[in-house]
């Protein structure tokens, strides 16, 4: 895994940040610096299972029986925009 | 001495005993911030009103009645806000909710009072990622206090909170408590409830008490702990009485020294003091033991790939729909959240996502994220292994003390690597105390040095014996 440089333009359409341009040349930078030094895994003999969790716990399920949630207007309560009792987001289809 | 300078314990004391009344406390902690806060910015925000009619009301007969405890601004409590430091939720977000360590103080009798200034979404060691104002180190006002959980340490080492919550994914609780010289404590990872905690690595993430001694971390332990149905990585195992660590002696428990972290890099006061601090161990009884742990060297590597490819998901549930930060300037829907979260999100959480979005990103999957989780299986291991002849593991919290503001601005990779001592612990899941080992001098003042106590997982309770007949000695 030699560091490969990274297209930082498609990282940030992929991170949905509209970054400026002086923000993508510093960000470029820094990051392959942060990956220069995050390669020395790359040589290093990992020879183990991969662990997504440091204290596994499997199936857990709970009783499926209702139980209080939000009100519409309490999960409405912090939108920066609603209309008519919903989200109100920009217009998707022409 | 002031309330607010005062102990969990002691204060418990006198408002059993009625010399004073949970009312007083809210009240001389409310005159210590506006006193000292305008200089120590530990405080973001802080409601007297909400929290006296809640100090009338307080249940005395609780372990923690009348007892007001600062909260991280990343932990939702019901009407008040919850920023994260960020200006992604600065307008308009009110949290319509108790996190499930409120309601677990809340029914311990403690008064949630004051948001604590944090580095953004918990991304960073010194709290200067905040969006909002510079957190300083109670000991000089020239340095910083560490962080995330800068506001937290800052406020209980600065007297102006009697304990606080923070929280911890590669040491924001331990090492912001080295630097201002208190007491934090990083459960095992699934020892409290995550709900309600605004998510930045959910594999690593653990609430914590940041408190002035061992004592008060073990009463608010116990009054955190516990199974939460609505966090499914809770654990549902036994919750011992910490308070029964306090007191006890250490003879002939078994302190691990890892000879991976003795050496060079490190502070030479910062290794003075815990060289010192071991002979004190030794001389109540404890049987020093050098372990290895070999895969130290790539603790912050592989954290500094998975800390943000968790973040990375989660962070994009800000996408100015739901709450947070929505710009106006937006033509479509793909621009609405460009725009949202440029205009939202500071420097340190865009370098963040940014970093996890690729690590994820096709065709570098396997090549590192996959091979992080190799390492960390690797990592936690060595403790497994180190576990089988030591009780607890004993490092410097931070290989330096408290840097000046500002010193590691503009070098990301040099603020990382200084949480060597720490990640490592998030990574293993396990449980970690930093308790104050003296002072080195800097520029002729005093500044505080942290030892750190891992302990086996789910045993917080050797952990908190240690560090107390450590704190008493």
């Amino acid at each position: 895994m030699p560091s490969p440089e990274i297209n930082i333009h498609r990282i940030a359409q992929l991170s949905r940040l509209a970054l400026t341009e002086e923000e993508a040349a510093r960000y470029e930078k820094q990051l392959n610096q942060i990956l220069g030094h995050i390669d020395q895994l790359s040589s290093y003999p990992l020879d183990a299972e991969p662990s997504a969790h440091a204290m596994p716990v499997f199936d857990v399920v709970r009783a499926d029986v209702a139980r209080p949630g939000f009100t519409q207007e309490e999960a409405l309560s912090n939108a920066p925009r609603r209309a008519m009792d919903q989200f109100q987001i920009p217009k998707v289809l022409e | 001495m002031s309330l607010a300078s005062s102990t969990i314990t002691s204060l418990r004391q006198r408002l059993v005993s009625k010399e004073i009344s949970p009312r007083d406390i809210v009240q001389d902690v409310a005159s210590a911030i506006q006193a000292q806060n305008d200089m120590l910015g530990a405080y973001l925000t802080w409601n007297v009103e909400k929290a006296l009619a809640e100090a009338d009301k307080a249940d005395l007969s609780q372990p923690l009645g009348g007892i007001p405890i600062g909260i991280k601004d990343n932990i939702n409590v019901t009407g008040e806000p919850c920023t994260c430091g960020s200006k992604m939720l600065a307008e308009n977000y009110t949290a319509p909710y108790d996190a499930g360590s409120i309601l677990k103080l809340r029914a311990s009798g403690a008064i949630p009072f004051g948001r604590m200034n944090m580095d953004e979404f918990a991304m960073g060691s010194s709290t200067e990622n905040s969006a909002f104002q510079v957190t300083r180190n109670p000991c000089d006002l020239e340095r910083i206090p560490g962080g995330s959980s800068g506001g937290s340490a800052a406020a209980v080492a600065g007297n102006l909170a009697v304990a606080t919550l923070g929280s911890d994914t590669g040491g924001s609780i331990r090492q912001p408590a080295a630097l201002c010289g208190c007491v934090g404590l990083k459960p095992t990872y699934g020892r409290i409830s995550r709900y309600g905690l605004v998510a930045f690595a959910s594999s690593l993430d653990q609430i914590g008490p940041i408190t002035k001694t061992v004592e008060d971390a073990a009463l608010l332990l116990n009054a955190l702990c516990g199974k939460d149905l609505r966090d499914s990585t809770s654990l549902d195992v036994t919750v011992p009485d910490f308070t029964q660590a306090i007191g006890k002696d250490i003879k002939g428990l078994r302190i691990g020294l890892p000879k991976e972290y003795f050496i060079s890099g490190i502070h030479a006061g910062v290794s003075a003091r815990v060289k010192e601090a071991i002979e004190k161990l030794e001389a109540l009884g404890a049987i020093p033991v050098e372990i290895s742990l070999p895969h130290t060297d790539v603790g912050v590597s592989t954290y500094y790939i998975i800390a943000p490819a968790e973040a990375s998901a989660n962070l994009a549930r800000f996408d100015g729909v739901r709450y947070g930060h929505r710009s106006t300037a937006a033509n479509d829907l793909l621009q609405h959240y460009q725009l949202s979260r440029e205009e939202g999100f500071g420097p340190e959480v865009k370098r963040r996502i940014l970093l996890g979005t690729y690590v994820l990103s096709s065709g570098y999957y396997d090549a590192y994220y996959l091979k992080a989780q190799r390492a960390r299986t690797l990592i936690r291991q060595d403790f497994e292994k180190a576990f089988e002849s030591v009780d607890v593991i004993l490092s410097p919290t931070s290989p330096t003390p408290a840097h000046k503001l500002g010193a590691l601005k503009d070098n990301p990779l040099a603020a990382y690597l200084e949480d060597v001592f720490t990640i490592p612990v998030n990574l293993a899941g396990l449980p970690g105390i930093s308790v104050p080992c003296g002072t080195v001098e800097e520029d002729g003042i005093q500044l505080p040095v942290g030892l750190q106590i891992v302990g086996k997982p789910l045993d917080e309770y050797t952990v908190l014996r240690v560090a107390d007949a450590f704190e008493r000695a």
